[in-house]
C-alpha cells in the first residue's frame, strides 16, 4: 500500500488554478523530491496536505485513510510532519524550550529532558540550546525546525526548501540528516531548489509547473528531459 | 509523593520569573510583611487595602489570557460583572447561613466560566483572532454594561434581588464562614484581608505551576505561533478556550471579591474605563509574567490612589504618562524589565564571586 495519495487535487484561489488535477503517490521508505518554478504551487501542494487549505476538489489518502476532511492536528496524529518553507520556530522562547514543546507530548520527566539532550546533540545545538530561538542564523533555525518536525516521528516528514540560505557544506549536511533519517524508516516529500541536494537524497523526482505534474522520474531522467529545462529557462528570461 | 514533588518542581521554570533561594527568601518575606502588615495597621486602613488586592485577580486573568496566550482580550470585565452580580443575586435572595456566601462565591465564578465557554467556543472555533478578539470582547462587556443600566424599573429583578440599573445592587451580605457558635462576617477588614491574601498566594503559586506545565508550553506557543503549535499536533483552539476560561474564572473571582467587599457593584464596574484599567496595570507591570504582574497592578493602583487625593484628573493622565514610559522604554513592561535587569546583575555578581 502507498504512503499518500493524491487524487485529482484541485485548488483555486480566485481565478487562479494553483492546484490544477494533481496525483501523487508516494511509497513507503522513500525520498521524493518535488521541483518546479517559484509560484508553481509546491507550498500550496503542502498546505493541501496539511489541511491548512482544503481542496475544492479531489481526495487525499494517508496509509489507506482518507484523511482530506481531517482537521491538521488531526493529520499530524496520523504521522504527518512539516517543516515550512519560512522557518517557523517559537521565537521567543529559548532552543531548547522549543524542542520540548515538540517532544513533551511522547515523553516526560528525565525522559523528556534525556530525548531533548539527544535531539540538541543530533542536530549539533547543543551549545545554543539556551538561546532565544529569534537569535540562531537562517541556517540554524531551518536546522531547529527541521528538529521539531522530526521530533513528532513522522511516517511522512515534508519539507518545504529545508536547505534555503545554507552554505555548500551545510546542504551536504541536511542531505546527509535525511539519509539517516530515511535509513531510520521515514518517508520524505522534500521540495528543494538545489540541485546538488536533489541529486544527493532523491530517488524520485516530481516536477510541478503551473500546478499540474509536469514530469515524473529518476533525478537522471528530469535532468535530460529537455521540456523541464524549457520550464527553467523560461522563467530565467522572464 | 513524586507527583507532588513534581508539581512543587514547576514552581520555577522558564515561563515565570525568578527562581532560587534569592527569589524564594524574598518571596518569604514579602509575605511575612504581609501577614503582619495588619498588626501595624487599623482595621479600616487594612479593608481598604483588600481593595487592592482584589483587583490583582482580574489582572492576573488578564496576564493569563494576553501576556502568556498572545490574545488580547478588551472585555475581562464582563465575567468580572457576571460574577459580582451573580454573587449579588445569590446571596440577595439565599442569605448568608450554612456557609452559602462561600458556596456562592463557587457558583458566581462558574457562571462567568461557563459564559466564558461559550463565547469563547463561538470566538476561537470560529477562527476570530488578533484584533477582532479585543472588538469581540470589548462589545460583550460594553453591551453588559448597556443592559444593565436599563434595569432601573422594578420589573429588573431575579427573585427578591432587584437589579437596579445605573445605581446598582447593593446590601449583598459579606463572605461568611461557619463557625461552631458565632459564623465569622468577613467585613472589610482583617478577617477578609487574611482571606484575600490567601486566595492571591494560592492563585499564584498555582498559576506559576500551571504556566510552567506542558499546558503552559503549550499556551506560549501558540503566542509565539500558533500554526507551528498545531503543526506539532495540538488542537490551538482548544488550548486557547481553555486559557480563556481560566481568565475568566479569575476574572470573575476579582468581581464577586469587589462585590463581597464593598456589598455594591454597578454597571460602571463593566464599562469603558474599567475595561481599560487591567490593560493599563498588566501592560506597565509586564504582562508575560506573572510576578510582574502582581507587583506591577499593586504599584500603579497604590500610585494611582495617592495621587488621587490631588484630583482624580492627575492620576489618569498618570497613567497615560505611565503607559507611554513603558511602551518607549520597556515595550515588555516596567517590573518585567527592572527584574530581569537585576537578574543579570546577580548573575554577573555571583559569576565575579565564584
Ligand atoms: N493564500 C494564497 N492566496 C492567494 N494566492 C496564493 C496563496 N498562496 C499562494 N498563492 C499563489 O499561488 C501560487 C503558488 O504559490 P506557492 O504554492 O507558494 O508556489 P511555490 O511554493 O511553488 O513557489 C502563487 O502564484 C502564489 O502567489
Ligand atoms: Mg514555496
Amino acid at each position: 500500500m502507498s504512503l499518500l495519495e493524491l487524487r485529482d487535487l484541485n485548488k483555486h484561489f480566485g481565478g487562479l488554478h494553483v492546484t490544477n488535477a494533481v496525483n501523487l503517490t508516494l511509497e513507503p521508505g522513500e525520498i521524493h523530491c518535488l521541483i518546479g518554478p517559484n509560484g508553481a504551487g509546491k507550498s500550496t501542494l503542502f498546505r493541501l496536505i496539511l489541511g491548512e487549505h482544503h481542496p475544492g476538489s479531489g481526495e487525499i489518502v494517508f496509509a489507506g485513510e482518507n484523511i482530506t476532511a481531517l482537521k491538521s492536528f488531526a493529520r499530524i496524529h496520523r504521522g504527518l510532519s512539516v517543516k515550512f518553507q519560512v522557518p517557523g520556530v517559537f521565537k521567543g522562547l529559548s532552543v531548547r524550550q522549543n524542542l520540548e514543546i515538540a517532544l513533551q507530548s511522547r515523553h516526560r520527566g528525565a525522559e523528556l529532558d534525556a530525548e531533548i539532550d539527544r535531539q540538541l546533540g543530533f542536530l549539533g545545538l547543543e551549545a545554543e540550546q539556551a538561546q532565544t530561538a529569534g537569535n540562531l542564523s537562517h541556517g540554524q533555525k531551518q536546522w531547529l525546525e527541521i528538529g521539531m518536525a522530526i521530533s513528532l516521528k513522522p511516517r511522512l516528514l515534508l519539507l518545504d526548501e529545508p536547505t534555503a540560505g545554507m552554505s555548500p557544506e551545510e546542504t551536504h549536511m541536511t542531505g546527509e540528516m535525511v539519509q539517516r533519517l530515511n535509513a531510520g524508516g521515514m518517508t520524505v516529500l522534500a521540495i528543494e531548489h538545489d540541485m546538488a541536494f536533489v541529486r544527493q537524497v532523491a530517488q524520485r523526482v516530481t516536477v510541478l509547473h503551473l500546478g499540474q505534474v509536469f514530469a515524473q522520474g529518476s533525478i537522471d531522467e528530469i535532468v535530460a528531459d529537455e521540456r523541464v529545462a524549457a520550464i527553467y529557462l523560461g522563467q530565467a528570461h522572464a | 509523593m513524586t507527583g507532588l514533588f513534581s508539581l512543587f518542581r514547576r514552581l520555577e521554570g522558564p515561563q515565570t520569573v525568578g527562581r532560587g533561594p534569592g527569589f524564594w527568601s524574598l518571596f518569604a518575606f514579602v509575605l511575612a510583611v504581609a501577614l503582619a502588615y495588619p498588626l501595624f495597621s487599623d482595621g479600616y486602613t487594612v479593608g481598604n487595602t483588600v481593595y487592592f488586592l482584589v483587583w490583582v485577580f482580574i489582572a492576573l486573568s488578564l496576564c493569563v489570557i494576553w501576556g502568556y496566550g498572545g490574545s488580547l482580550s478588551f472585555g475581562q470585565t464582563a465575567f468580572f460583572g457576571i460574577a459580582g452580580y451573580g454573587y449579588g443575586v445569590l446571596t440577595l435572595n439565599f442569605g448568608s447561613g450554612y456557609g452559602f456566601t462561600l458556596l456562592a462565591l463557587v457558583i458566581a465564578v462558574a457562571i462567568a466560566a461557563l459564559f466564558a465557554v461559550l463565547l469563547g467556543y463561538f470566538m476561537f472555533f470560529g477562527r476570530i483572532a488578533g484584533v477582532f478578539l479585543g472588538i469581540v470582547t470589548l462589545a460583550v462587556t460594553l453591551m453588559l454594561e448597556r443592559f444593565m443600566a436599563q434595569t432601573a424599573g422594578p420589573e429588573w429583578h431575579i427573585g427578591t434581588a432587584r437589579l437596579n440599573g445605573f445605581n446598582g445592587m447593593s446590601a449583598m451580605p459579606p463572605l461568611t464562614i461557619p463557625w461552631p457558635g458565632e459564623p465569622i462576617v468577613l467585613f472589610a477588614d482583617v478577617g477578609l484581608y487574611y482571606f484575600v491574601l490567601g486566595l492571591l498566594v494560592f492563585v499564584y503559586l498555582a498559576l506559576r505551576i500551571l504556566m510552567n506545565s506542558s499546558f503552559g508550553n503549550v499556551i506560549v506557543a501558540i503566542r509565539e505561533n500558533p500554526e507551528r503549535a498545531e503543526m506539532l499536533g495540538y488542537d490551538i483552539r482548544r488550548y486557547q478556550l481553555i486559557t480563556f476560561v481560566v481568565g475568566a474564572a479569575l476574572a470573575g473571582l476579582s468581581g464577586v471579591l469587589y462585590t463581597a467587599w464593598g456589598q455594591y457593584i454597578t454597571p460602571s464596574s463593566m464599562g469603558m474605563t474599567a475595561a481599560a484599567l487591567p490593560l493599563i496595570w498588566v501592560a506597565v507591570g509586564g504582562r508575560s509574567d506573572l510576578t510582574s504582574t502582581v507587583v506591577g497592578t499593586l504599584v500603579v493602583l497604590a500610585a494611582f490612589q495617592a495621587l488621587t487625593i490631588y484630583g482624580s484628573q492627575y492620576a489618569l493622565v498618570f497613567m497615560g504618562v505611565l503607559l507611554v514610559l513603558t511602551v518607549l522604554i520597556a515595550p515588555n513592561g516596567l517590573v518585567l524589565g527592572a527584574m530581569n535587569w537585576i537578574g543579570r546583575l546577580a548573575a554577573r555578581f555571583t559569576q565575579r564571586a565564584g
